[in-house]
């Protein structure tokens, strides 16, 4: 009964959220209801028994790369949006299709209800003091090369950033 | 359950009280010690050795009329400064003060989120660092929205360099915290002080020497030092609040309350850094115990408070003696000095663990 | 008790908002915002599952998808940054013709 209360309360906040980030007009409100939506991901991921995908979550999407995305909008002064020729073929075309893909993920999942279990606290992965060790041990063992591609790929997109945000001189 | 829920409102209520009871005596700590270290005598005048100076200060804010200037982007402008004062107060509620005390027939745990569970040892968050290093990241925002959000050159350019340097210094305030980690095992605040509890032995030899973690990680003590001067913006990294050279900062266009609200932050953030060098490096609430079984549950707050106290005269010490770092000096330091020493830490550290066992 | 499908329908609502916010929307930055959305709705499917099927894959790859999400998103802002410095412009389309 918590357990659904919980769910339906921060499911919510992160819909309202995204549909903020829809309507808004100043990118400047989008990235904050962005950041709104990522810490109410992060308190799901709590209730899915994932704790250090929660921490990690809030550190390096909502603490890190969102920073990133406000510095930005700062940097370059962005203003409010302009209605322009494009987003009105978008909307009318676009609209209905996201629409359909929407009733049809929604419907797929309610059908197939029967071959999902239930979550329930408690029932976790693997029990909450040994989350963030059992994560390690895989992430360093059997995952080791996909975590040393990831950290050449971090030092690629660092060093092409830093000589594509170059002013030239 | 009742009892649970009346112990932890207590709890929160007596915590708060007495942290921002402890960040208004800072403030007056703090013009009293920089007063003598520049060889004057600081406030006098308000209560016997200017000790209801900090009132009055809160008087005069409460009072202060409150403006908000003409384009500023009015929501961001009040959000900013509930923000930080909100984060810096929500890592306060992981930080164990002690062990465990028994009111009123009820064992409760010396922790805002601590439980002890059927009356045993207690427990609190397995992600307890992680939380506060969380809510860090999420303090950059009221610094960087503050300025934005007034509408104003000074301010703009004053937060811009003030959350880089921030998120800057992060990196090594995290990395200088993982050798701590590999020697504790654990990520909860807790179980990181429990393992501080015997004497340091070397092979069948016993030191004698507490085993705090400052004896093997003196490196990465320093590094948490200096990275954790720069993420709360004091001398000698505080270029971006310097009033010679950026008016105010990002703090320029607000005054009153709002105004009080930062600078609260900025002292509560100053204490949880002295509480997490205290748990990490210090022993927590470790020392001698005598007395009574009341006393014997209080008294290691009393040397928790002791040890964080030192920390502060630290930093107040500090700000009274060094001058302030340059920008770009400020950023070679912490990417290209502390960052790979914290790296070079870790991975001494963990060969060391790691050939040991 | 929540049966999981109600995960993975909050999962599906996020990504569809992903996708309208990305096709509706013409500042590029927002667009930029839409994608990361999109990404974390997916986030969200690997860790549900992982609770499902009791393997910690899902979490790790949880890891590996924030890391390519936030080398993506250095290398994209700073493309709009440069982008910015010679069109002076945010809006995708006056962003239309290869020569100024």
């Amino acid at each position: 009964m918590l357990h659904q209360v919980l769910f339906i309360f921060f499911g919510l906040i992160c819909v309202a959220g995204a549909v903020n980030l829809l309507v808004q007009r100043h990118p400047i409100n989008s990235a904050l209801s962005l950041v709104v939506v990522m810490g109410a991901l992060s308190l799901i991921y709590l209730l899915l028994g994932a704790e250090f995908v929660a921490a990690v979550q809030v550190i390096v999407y909502a603490g890190a790369v969102m920073v990133l995305f406000v510095f930005v909008i700062m940097l370059l002064n962005a203003g409010a949006e302009e209605r322009t020729r494009g987003s009105r073929i978008a909307l009318w075309m676009g609209g209905p299709a996201v629409a359909v893909l929407a009733g049809l993920i929604v419907y797929m999942m309610f059908k197939n209800q029967q071959q999902f279990n239930s979550v329930s606290i408690g029932n976790f992965v693997s029990s909450p003091a040994d989350n963030t060790h059992a994560v390690a041990n895989l992430l360093f063992k059997d995952f080791l090369l996909p975590f040393e591609i990831t950290s050449v790929l971090i030092l690629i997109a660092i060093m092409g950033a830093v000589v594509l945000a170059r002013r030239e001189s | 359950m009742t009892a649970f829920l009346i112990a932890a409102v207590i709890k929160i209520v007596l915590v708060v009280f007495l942290l921002l009871t402890g960040v208004a005596y800072m403030t007056w700590l703090e013009r009293k010690v920089v007063g003598h270290i520049q060889n004057r005598w600081g406030p006098t005048r308000v209560g016997p050795f200017g000790l209801l100076q900090p009132l009055a200060d809160g008087v005069k804010f409460i009072l202060k009329e409150d403006m908000v200037p003409d384009l500023a982007h009015k929501g961001l402008f009040v959000l900013a400064p509930a923000l930080a004062l909100t984060m810096s107060l929500i890592s306060i509620a992981v930080i164990p003060f002690g062990e465990m005390i028994n009111v009123g027939g009820t064992n409760t745990a010396l922790q805002i989120t601590g439980v002890s569970l059927g009356g045993g040892h207690p427990t609190d968050i397995n992600i307890g660092l992680l939380i506060i290093l969380g809510v860090t990241s999420i303090g950059v925002y009221g610094v960087a929205l503050a300025g934005w959000s007034s509408n104003s050159k000074y301010a703009l350019l004053g937060s811009l360099r003030a959350s880089a340097q921030m998120i800057s210094y992060e990196l090594a305030l995290g990395l200088s915290l993982v050798g701590v980690l590999i020697l504790a095992g654990s990520f909860s605040l807790r179980g990181i002080v429990d393992s501080q509890s015997d004497t340091w032995l070397i092979g069948s030899f016993n030191t004698h020497l507490p085993h705090w973690y400052i004896f093997p990680q003196f490196v990465a003590f320093f590094i948490y030092l200096m990275a954790a001067y720069a993420e709360t913006n004091r001398i000698p990294f505080d270029l971006p609040e310097a009033e010679t050279e950026l008016v105010a900062g990002y703090h320029t266009e607000y005054s009153s309350m709002k105004f009080a609200m930062f600078f609260m932050a900025e002292y509560v953030n100053m204490i949880t850094v002295g509480c997490i060098a205290t748990l990490l490096f210090f022993g927590g609430w470790h020392g001698p115990l005598f007395g009574p079984p009341l006393m014997q549950a209080l008294l290691p707050v009393v040397w928790f408070s002791a040890k964080i106290f030192v920390f502060m005269f630290v930093y107040i010490w500090i700000r009274g003696t060094l001058p302030r770092f340059r920008y770009d000096q400020l950023m070679a330091f912490g990417w290209k000095f502390l960052l790979p020493l914290a790296i070079a830490n870790i991975i001494v550290t963990s060969l060391i663990v790691a050939l040991g066992a | 008790m929540v049966p999981l499908s109600w995960y993975l329908v909050l999962s599906a609502i996020l990504f569809c908002l992903g996708v309208s916010a990305f096709l509706l929307k013409r500042n590029i930055i927002t667009i930029f915002m839409a994608i990361e959305l999109m990404l974390n709705g997916v986030n969200l499917s690997f860790v549900a599952f992982a609770n499902h099927w009791h393997q910690l894959s899902g979490q790790v790859f949880v890891f590996f998808v924030m890391v390519v999400a936030a080398a993506e998103a250095a290398v994209g802002l700073a493309i709009i940054i440069a982008v910015f410095r010679t069109r002076e412009t945010l809006n995708v389309d006056r962003v239309n013709l290869l020569k100024l």
